[in-house]
């Protein structure tokens, strides 16, 4: 019975949730939400420590007209239900003025709406899915979409690449590779250039030789594999094995470590477009990422940088409001032009979308990614 | 006469329920009320299947999610094409949600009927494997059907369910349950549990026993799905992995197999919890919910391995009853 009561006690002390906090007209409340623990929490840990590098950037400067930046972070843990649940509560507890988050596509849709409903601002940092900003007026993005990701493959393919005669490698699982690739096919033809074949997997297979066979046989110049890191290493391989030299181009889906621990050698030579370079030698981009080795001992991932320049895009964004909130606010967000980021510099459309360059990587042997050129939009 | 009553008093209590809960909370209380009521049902109706009948199902979530998926698609994918001028209106479209939970829970009922015939013949470990097995394959089922969104999810889906309803099914659906147990088909699921030879030996089919108390339950799983689908307003494949079965297991064995008070206590304290240790974030700079979270659960079950409440429902504890009123001593 003792015990019974003890556990009663205990369920009502966890009910008691903190109650709401004062609103400080002094502070500009910045909410995140994002994938701290669970299978991708690397990347919501290098977003934070990007976003977290610009607040205390610009509170150590004396904050924006006087107004310091307050950033209040929750996990989600990579799951939908939980991401609407913070974002809630950083909507109606916290009362926060401005959202950054997050990254995969699957937790911006579901926190979008809500923060929509609110008005509350929000930006994602590399959320690529065309729908998340879709019919949205408070929805931004600081990344490019998956369609322009596409054309600048084709375009690199098509103009330095010499390209004419491409084979398609498609995850019919994904939403991001089929989509990649149809916007690929496109531009490709338009340019001239023709698709031969179309192959497709499902992710998470690991025999391709049935494929590239089929490829091998039409005597392609390029190969575009629009899917994850895993599958294109192994494809890879494969194709090392059975004597096939094309080059392979791919999309952002290829930036990991695991790419050279699976595929080791037979990555070199192979192409991908990213969000930006370490190798890129712009001041801008060598001082982040000193800046950010000295702070964290790590050098920082695409990621990183993304979560960077979504809170120096706000930060502008607020300069230019003198630290107003609220549809002043958006207004300016939304007015968001050539703006000189970290991963190039950022333009916001009139879809709310960021019109930016994308950078070409060459994949070495070693695993590093060696910069070949930056395409604008 | 004595069914009005007990009518009037129930829609009284989810009026008073709803109306409370949706006028002195903010949005973000209102949420995590709204996940409990959600829990609530999944972990009430699992017990059917692993407190009160004896078997050990790992798939729950997975029945979530046919009726997640089966509402949602019908509110979002059929109901902007109908052009009937009733389903304009706020009645109209809420009787069509309604409409939705009952198939989606249909759905999800059939689909626990297909996977228990087969599955139900086993026994204990092996049950739990196949019923995971199950879970699975319902998910990736619905990862590759592209219509419904596939493996980007389900947007746009309209936010049809509230406090209300979702209060007034956690009512129903716990009496409901409750008088499931209470009436002689129950007596047979607590006979299977309590010795499945002695059962059949008495001349009843212990496969159909099973297998009835596997549909109910996912019937209400399905329920819940189209609940939580229409709160969420967007669905993903990935929710429904089997973590979330594993989730609603906790809840039913903390709360005690075989209560059903106890698992709506389990459900809200599991739910409420990890929301609870938010502010700790702030204070200690580390996340360390899923450490608290996982030594509630151990020192909860070393301390009371029967679960909290154990066979008995809350009230006993209060009339200090000796014996429970279904005349087991426990």
């Amino acid at each position: 019975m003792k015990r019974f009561n003890s556990s009663l006690a205990f369920l009502f002390l966890a009910l008691a949730a903190v109650g709401c906090k004062q609103k400080n007209q002094n502070v500009i409340r910045v909410g995140e939400f994002g994938s701290m623990t669970g299978t991708e929490a690397t990347f919501g840990i290098s977003t934070h420590r990007g976003i977290k590098m610009v607040i205390d950037d610009v509170n150590k400067a004396g904050g924006i007209n006087g107004k310091q930046l307050e950033l209040i972070s929750y996990d989600e843990g990579g799951k939908p239900e939980e991401a609407v649940t913070v974002v809630t509560k950083l909507i109606a507890q916290d009362k926060v003025d401005i959202i950054l988050g997050e990254v995969a596509s699957s937790r911006s849709l579901a926190a979008a709406p809500i923060a929509q409903r609110n008005k509350v601002p929000m930006i994602s940092p590399s959320s690529t899915n065309p729908k998340v900003t879709e019919g949205r007026d408070y929805v931004f993005r600081v990344c490019f979409t998956d369609p322009f990701q596409g054309k600048v493959l084709a375009r690199f393919a098509r103009e330095d690449l010499k390209a004419k005669r491409a084979a398609l490698l498609i995850d019919k699982k994904s939403d991001y590779s089929v989509g990649l690739a149809d916007f690929f096919r496109k531009t490709f033809e338009s340019l001239g250039g023709e698709i031969v074949i179309e192959q497709n997997y499902a992710g998470g297979d690991m025999d391709f030789k049935g494929q590239l066979t089929s490829i091998k046989s039409k005597n392609v110049d390029v190969i575009l594999h629009s899917g994850y890191y895993t599958e294109v290493a192994l494809t890879m391989k494969q194709a090392k094995d059975l004597g096939i030299k094309t080059v392979f181009i791919g999309g952002d889906g290829w930036d990991s470590p695991k790419l050279s621990e699976i595929g080791g050698k037979a990555i070199d030579g192979h192409y991908f477009s990213n969000h930006y370079s370490v190798d890129d030698q712009d001041p801008r981009v060598q001082d982040f990422i000193k800046r950010y080795k000295a702070l964290y001992k790590e050098v920082p991932d695409g990621l990183a940088a993304m979560g960077y320049d979504a809170a120096l895009v706000m930060v502008d964004a607020l300069k230019r409001t003198n630290g107003q909130v609220g549809p002043v606010f958006r207004d300016a967000l939304a007015a968001t032009k050539n703006f000189p980021g970290v991963t190039g510099v950022i333009t916001i459309d009139e879809n709310r979308n960021a019109s930016k360059p994308a950078v070409i990587l060459k994949v070495q042997g070693d695993g590093s990614y060696k910069f070949v050129k930056r395409v604008n939009p | 006469m004595r069914q009005i009553k007990h009518l009037f008093i129930f829609s009284a209590l989810v009026l008073l329920m709803g109306f409370s809960f949706s006028n002195f909370l903010g949005i973000y209380h209102q949420t995590i009320l709204a996940l409990c009521g959600i829990n609530i049902i999944l972990a009430v109706s699992l017990n059917l299947v692993n407190g009160f009948t004896g078997q050990f199902s790992l798939g729950h979530a997975g029945f979530m999610a046919v009726g997640a998926y089966v509402s949602a698609a019908l509110t979002t994918l059929w109901l902007p094409t109908l052009t009937n001028p009733f389903l304009m209106t706020e009645i109209g479209v809420n009787l069509f949600f309604l409409f939705a939970l009952l198939a989606g829970g249909i759905a999800a009922g059939l689909t626990g009927f297909l996977v228990g015939v087969p599955s139900l013949r086993l026994k204990g470990d092996y049950l739990a494997v196949v019923t995971l097995g199950f879970g699975e394959i319902i998910r990736i089922f619905i990862l590759n059907i592209e219509p419904i969104g596939g493996a980007r999810g389900l947007i746009g889906i309209p936010q049809l369910s509230n406090l209300y309803w979702i209060f007034g099914f956690v009512l129903l659906i716990c009496i409901w349950i409750h008088r499931i147990v209470s009436s002689i088909p129950g007596k047979q699921f607590m006979a299977v549990r309590d010795d499945e030879t002695a059962t059949s030996a008495m001349g009843l089919s212990t496969t159909r026993i099973k297998v009835r108390s596997f549909v109910y339950a996912s019937f209400f799983a399905g329920i819940a799905g189209g609940l939580f689908a229409h709160y969420i307003a967007y669905l993903n494949p990935a929710t429904f992995n089997f973590n979330y079965s594993f989730q609603i297991v906790a809840m039913v064995v903390l709360g005690g197999m075989g209560s059903l008070t106890g698992s709506v206590a389990a459900a809200i304290l599991l739910t409420g919890l990890l929301e609870a240790l938010r502010p700790l974030q702030d204070l200690t700079g580390v996340d360390l919910r899923m450490v608290i979270y996982a030594l509630t659960l151990i020192v909860l079950m070393l301390t009371r391995p029967e679960g909290m409440f154990g066979r008995h429902e809350i009230w006993e504890f209060f009339k200090k009853f000796k014996k429970s009123p279904q005349g087991f001593v426990r």
